[in-house]
């Protein structure tokens, strides 16, 4: 009697145990990087769909047109962007005067 | 370059102080710092996010997080809320329930298994092991000249007590079939677009079995931080942090190679013996990244900073490889042209840091401080830095400016 009580228990135990049971959640910090502004900065708005900003502000200062259309394009080819060839230079122009 | 001004900080302080009166979450605070990196465009701010000390933030999305170098003085351990954090793509798990939390494995196996995480702990014998974790990347921002790519200084990497299942007794209750050649790794975080190659990561099959990479559950003995991993990760120790799969809940035992961007196109290195190029060059034959190079750091006199004339002065520091152990750590006032041999610490396992220390005596004025490891098989670290053109595996003799007076 005393074993059956005690399986009880444990079975209500686990029962509570159970229900308490939650999903965690990770709450990250607010997105505070903003693009520079600039010509083409609303084109370039696209980019950050799938990245913040601070990708683009924290690369190699003053690299020029043929990094950031590299940039662009291997963004386009490799990683699926929905950017079309005439946005993409616009972009490209944009990344290389600001950054 | 955004950066966070007074008002934009104290704007931000109270938006995390809000976020965390929210009951039940981990919410984020901001430190409202910055650090140098001491490279052309190296200002970073510091954010505290949950789980973690204030950190250099290099990317808010994905997170991209690098450990304050002063960190490394602390002990031969990185603490788990000073640990890097690294992710490739943005759509990373915000939500986790640990009881409903499966691991399965799969593929060309006699039992496809699917294991919660209490018989991942209950259910095999537990591992523990030290070992250093390294972006391939980590110190891109000094490569010179300067290449794209996530622009660390030298804090994207860290050591830590591992515990866990070893994958070799998980493929072993699964049962390989014969004509398995690589076992794949995947985790929860996803890409924001369904174009973006989902990231997926392999080892060789002998790599996989090899009894030491492991499935970890606990980390400097607690459950993994969120941003590290959390519920378990993979352990691959004496490699670059690529194949150290966050989050991860399914291995696929291969009979061909993974056909993956992240194997294929993403993280592989010059197939020669320094993995360096001539600088601007690509290289015409590439692999997969690998193991660590060998690196030594000093860490308790910082850059630029002043120390005592005439007297001796204690340095210390930490040095790793890939997992052959470290043998050999010397130091040099010259530019290199005498070393002064260093004592070594506590040995805490071929894949740990290791601890050195050496005195030397300055005449008043500048100096170069330098230290160089070696390791077991011969390896060492080179004077002027390596070059390839995806900025990995940097590991030059470090240079510490200080002025003795």
């Amino acid at each position: 009697m005393k074993s059956l009580a005690i399986t009880v228990l444990v079975l209500l135990t686990a029962v509570a145990s159970s229900a308490l049971a939650e999903t965690l959640v990770y709450q990250l910090p607010p997105e505070t990087a903003e693009l520079k502004p600039g010509p083409g900065v609303e084109t370039a708005g696209v980019c950050t769909a799938c990245h913040s900003a601070d990708y683009i502000s924290t690369q190699p200062p003053g690299k020029g047109k043929a990094f950031w259309q590299g940039e662009v394009q291997k963004m386009i080819k490799v990683y699926g962007a929905p950017i079309g060839q005439d946005d993409a230079a616009i972009i490209a122009n944009y990344l290389a005067a600001a950054y | 370059m955004p950066t966070l001004n007074r008002r934009e900080t104290l704007k931000s302080t109270l938006a995390a102080g809000l976020a965390v009166a929210a009951a039940g979450k981990l919410a984020p605070a901001i430190a409202g710092e910055m650090v140098n990196l001491r490279f052309r465009n190296g200002e970073r701010p510091l954010v505290a996010y949950p789980q973690k000390r204030p950190l250099i933030v290099l990317t808010s999305r994905p997170p991209q997080l690098e450990t304050p170098f002063s960190v490394f003085n602390e002990g031969m351990f990185t603490p788990n809320d000073a640990f890097f954090v690294r992710y490739h793509l943005a759509d990373i798990p915000l939500a986790i329930d640990p009881d409903a939390y499966r691991l399965n494995v799969q593929g060309k196996v006699d039992t496809p298994l699917s294991l919660s995480l209490a018989e991942l702990r209950n259910g095999f014998e537990p591992v523990e092991l030290a070992a250093v974790n390294q972006c391939s990347g980590n110190s891109r921002g000094f490569f010179e000249p300067r290449v794209a790519g996530g622009q660390s200084g030298n804090g994207a990497m860290g050591n830590a007590r591992w515990k866990g299942v070893p994958l070799k007794a998980l493929l072993a209750r699964a049962g390989v079939r014969s004509g398995a050649v690589q076992v794949s790794f995947q985790g929860l975080d996803r890409p924001v677009l369904p174009e973006t190659p989902t990231f997926m990561k392999a080892l060789d099959l002998d790599h996989a079995l090899d009894g030491e990479v492991m499935i970890a559950y606990a980390m400097n003995g607690e459950n993994l931080p969120w941003l590290n991993g959390f519920p378990i990760r993979l352990i691959v120790p004496g490699c670059y942090g690529t194949y150290w799969v966050k989050h991860l809940n399914e291995i696929t035992v291969l009979d061909a190679p993974l056909d993956s961007f992240w194997m294929k196109t993403a993280y592989r290195i010059p197939n020669n013996a320094c993995a360096c190029t001539e600088p601007g060059k690509a290289p015409t034959s590439t692999v997969p990244i690998g193991r660590f190079n060998v690196r030594s750091f000093l860490t308790n006199i910082a850059d630029g900073a002043t120390v005592k004339a005439g007297g001796s002065v204690n340095l210390r520091g930490i040095a790793f490889d890939g997992g052959y152990g470290v043998s050999d750590v010397a130091v040099s006032t010259d530019d290199g042209k005498t070393w002064t041999e260093a004592a070594l610490g506590e040995n805490l396992g071929k894949y740990s840091f290791r601890e050195w220390k050496a005195n030397v005596s300055l005449e008043p004025g500048n100096h170069r401080l330098m230290v160089r490891a070696a390791n077991r098989i011969g390896q060492s670290q080179p004077l002027e830095p390596l070059w390839n053109p995806t900025g990995y595996m940097r590991n030059v003799v470090e240079v510490t400016n200080v002025i003795a007076a």
